[in-house]
């Protein structure tokens, strides 16, 4: 019979941390930024189907970090939270504050009942009818939750990307401004010599993946649904763009 | 050990809300409720009716059209509900039959549809969306045997093919695809024998409102269920048009017009019929 080690909970949560901490840090960064126009998701993201990014509800994005196949797996089980919790009372009655919680109660569980914690960082985003509205959530790997002003980075070089943004952010943006920020910091993320080589260096269009919160979804398009995911040309006309 | 992980793990990845709702919360789904026995044998409950849906291909798509009465036995239950609803963005549906369970059933589908395309992130395809309409029939036919039917007119553009198709079905579920166009209702008939004098092919947007509007008028005209137009109430049927550029509601403005226009030819040939 094997003998069982006495391990102190305390270092038990904290190899558990470290471990997901370590896998979120290994893939590469998402930024999601709150601006005049609405809300943009920027993840850098060669694969065209494979999306770090995602549409919940009419006004409500979702958008993650770390393993595919568990943020994935969230991402399904939210659409059906939204869709399920839509149909049973009203459309409005959908909010990214109760999308948040839930995931945070499951986060929380996994972390603490499971064989090994998520190695995911997620963020929801609600767009509203003004930038005061917005609500930006992150949640992390344990379960925490935190209600973010203006942007989320996640995952890769956070604290570096994020050093750019906060610079570069004013509640004033349009698209073209924020998805131009989003890319700047995004390229700063991986390799710092590049950065200071050749100063607001961007990432092609190929390389990352766009989708947009529109706040005037019903009067610019005529869609409840807020959320347009961005192609390659979308990309590359809204980077050209003036602000 | 891992194969039947990997089946389980199979099994349970759907991208049908109908079926995440059959499995985990079936008390949300309009026709999964226990009727009790006895309702059967007595007379047929007295609910809401919604009534003639006419819908016809045009050149570049589809158009389908409601009139906007609901009758209980020999009372009007509503001259104002709608009864042609947007599917998704390339398709719409028309209903005919029990009012509630078919208002709830539209709402059913308009779900399924966005929540395939938010899980698989593509749309359905035509087909696909029709199949799916089929399966929720079918699965009111408890309800219908018991005198709760619904009958669909379902239209959509395909994409991958470039043009407007139609589906129409029976309350067991079959789906069969209509080529010129279709009626389902009370005031079906009539309406189908105004269609086969004013229909023709290639009708361009306009003209095919008009017919829309006309055969609705003329279904009116011999169906005490059907509504007609109403310049009283400022009341006019409900219309659809689904094209490439995707599903668009005419606009009331245009409607009075076309209704007006329609009412005037008649009153000014002053016959009886």
């Amino acid at each position: 019979m094997t003998q069982q080690f006495y391990v102190s909970p305390e270092q038990l949560m904290k190899d558990r941390a470290d471990f997901a901490r370590k896998g979120i840090a290994r893939g590469r960064s998402v930024v999601v930024i709150s601006c005049q126009d609405g809300i943009a998701l920027v993840a850098e993201n060669p694969s065209p189907s494979l999306h770090k990014i995602g549409e919940i509800y009419d006004k409500i994005a979702f958008a993650a970090v770390g393993k595919y196949n568990e943020f994935e797996s969230l991402r399904q089980a939210g659409v059906r939270y939204a869709d399920v919790r839509g149909y049973s009372y009203d459309r409005e009655d959908v909010t990214a504050r109760g999308l948040a919680s839930v995931y945070a109660q499951s986060l929380g569980a996994v972390f603490t009942a499971e064989q090994k914690p998520f190695e995911v960082e997620l963020a929801v985003a609600e767009v509203g009818p003004t930038p005061e509205l917005d609500h930006l959530y992150r949640l992390t790997f344990d379960g925490s939750i935190a209600d973010e002003h203006g942007f989320i980075v996640m995952g890769g070089q956070a604290e570096r990307v994020s050093a750019v943004i906060a610079e570069g952010w004013r509640p004033s943006l349009r698209f073209a401004g924020a998805v131009r920020l989003a890319t700047r910091g995004l390229a700063s993320g991986p390799d710092p010599a590049a950065e200071q080589g050749e100063a607001g260096g961007t990432l092609p269009a190929k390389a990352v993946e766009v989708a947009v919160l529109d706040r005037q979804s019903e009067t610019s398009r005529g869609f409840r649904r807020a959320f347009r995911r961005l192609n390659d040309s979308d990309i590359t006309a809204l980077l050209a763009e003036e602000d | 050990m891992q194969e039947t992980t990997a089946n389980q793990v199979a099994g349970n990845a759907t991208s049908s809300f109908t079926e995440h709702l059959q499995r985990d919360r079936p008390d949300l789904l309009p026709y999964n409720r226990d009727m009790p026995a006895a309702a059967a044998a007595t007379a047929p409950l007295q609910v809401p009716h919604a009534t003639t849906i006419v819908a016809m291909s045009y050149g570049g798509g589809v158009l389908m059209a409601g009139d906007r009465r609901a009758t209980m036995g020999n009372v009007i239950a509503s001259r104002h509900i709608e009864k042609v609803f947007p599917a998704d963005r390339y398709s719409v549906l028309g209903i005919a039959g029990t009012a509630g369970i078919a208002i709830d059933l539209t709402r059913l589908f308009q779900v399924e549809l966005e929540h395939y395309e938010k899980i698989e992130g593509t749309l359905l395809s035509l087909d696909g969306k029709a199949n799916r309409l089929g399966a929720m029939i079918r699965g009111n036919l408890p309800m219908a045997l018991q005198g709760l039917a619904v009958v669909p007119l379902f239209a959509g553009f395909d994409t991958t093919a470039g043009v407007g198709r139609l589906f129409s079905y029976d309350v067991t579920g079959g789906r069969y695809e209509e080529r010129e166009h279709h009626t389902v209702g009370s005031g079906s008939v009539f309406a189908r024998g105004a269609l086969k004098k004013l229909w023709r092919p290639n009708l361009a947007e306009a003209e095919a409102v008009s017919v829309a509007v006309e055969s609705l008028y003329d279904a009116a005209d011999d169906d005490s269920a059907t509504g007609g137009p109403d310049p009283v109430r400022q009341l006019w049927p409900v219309v659809y048009t689904v094209n490439r550029d995707g599903a668009r509601r005419i606009p009331e403005s245009e409607l009075a017009t076309v209704a007006g226009r329609i009412i005037e030819a008649r009153s000014a040939e002053r016959r009886e019929a």
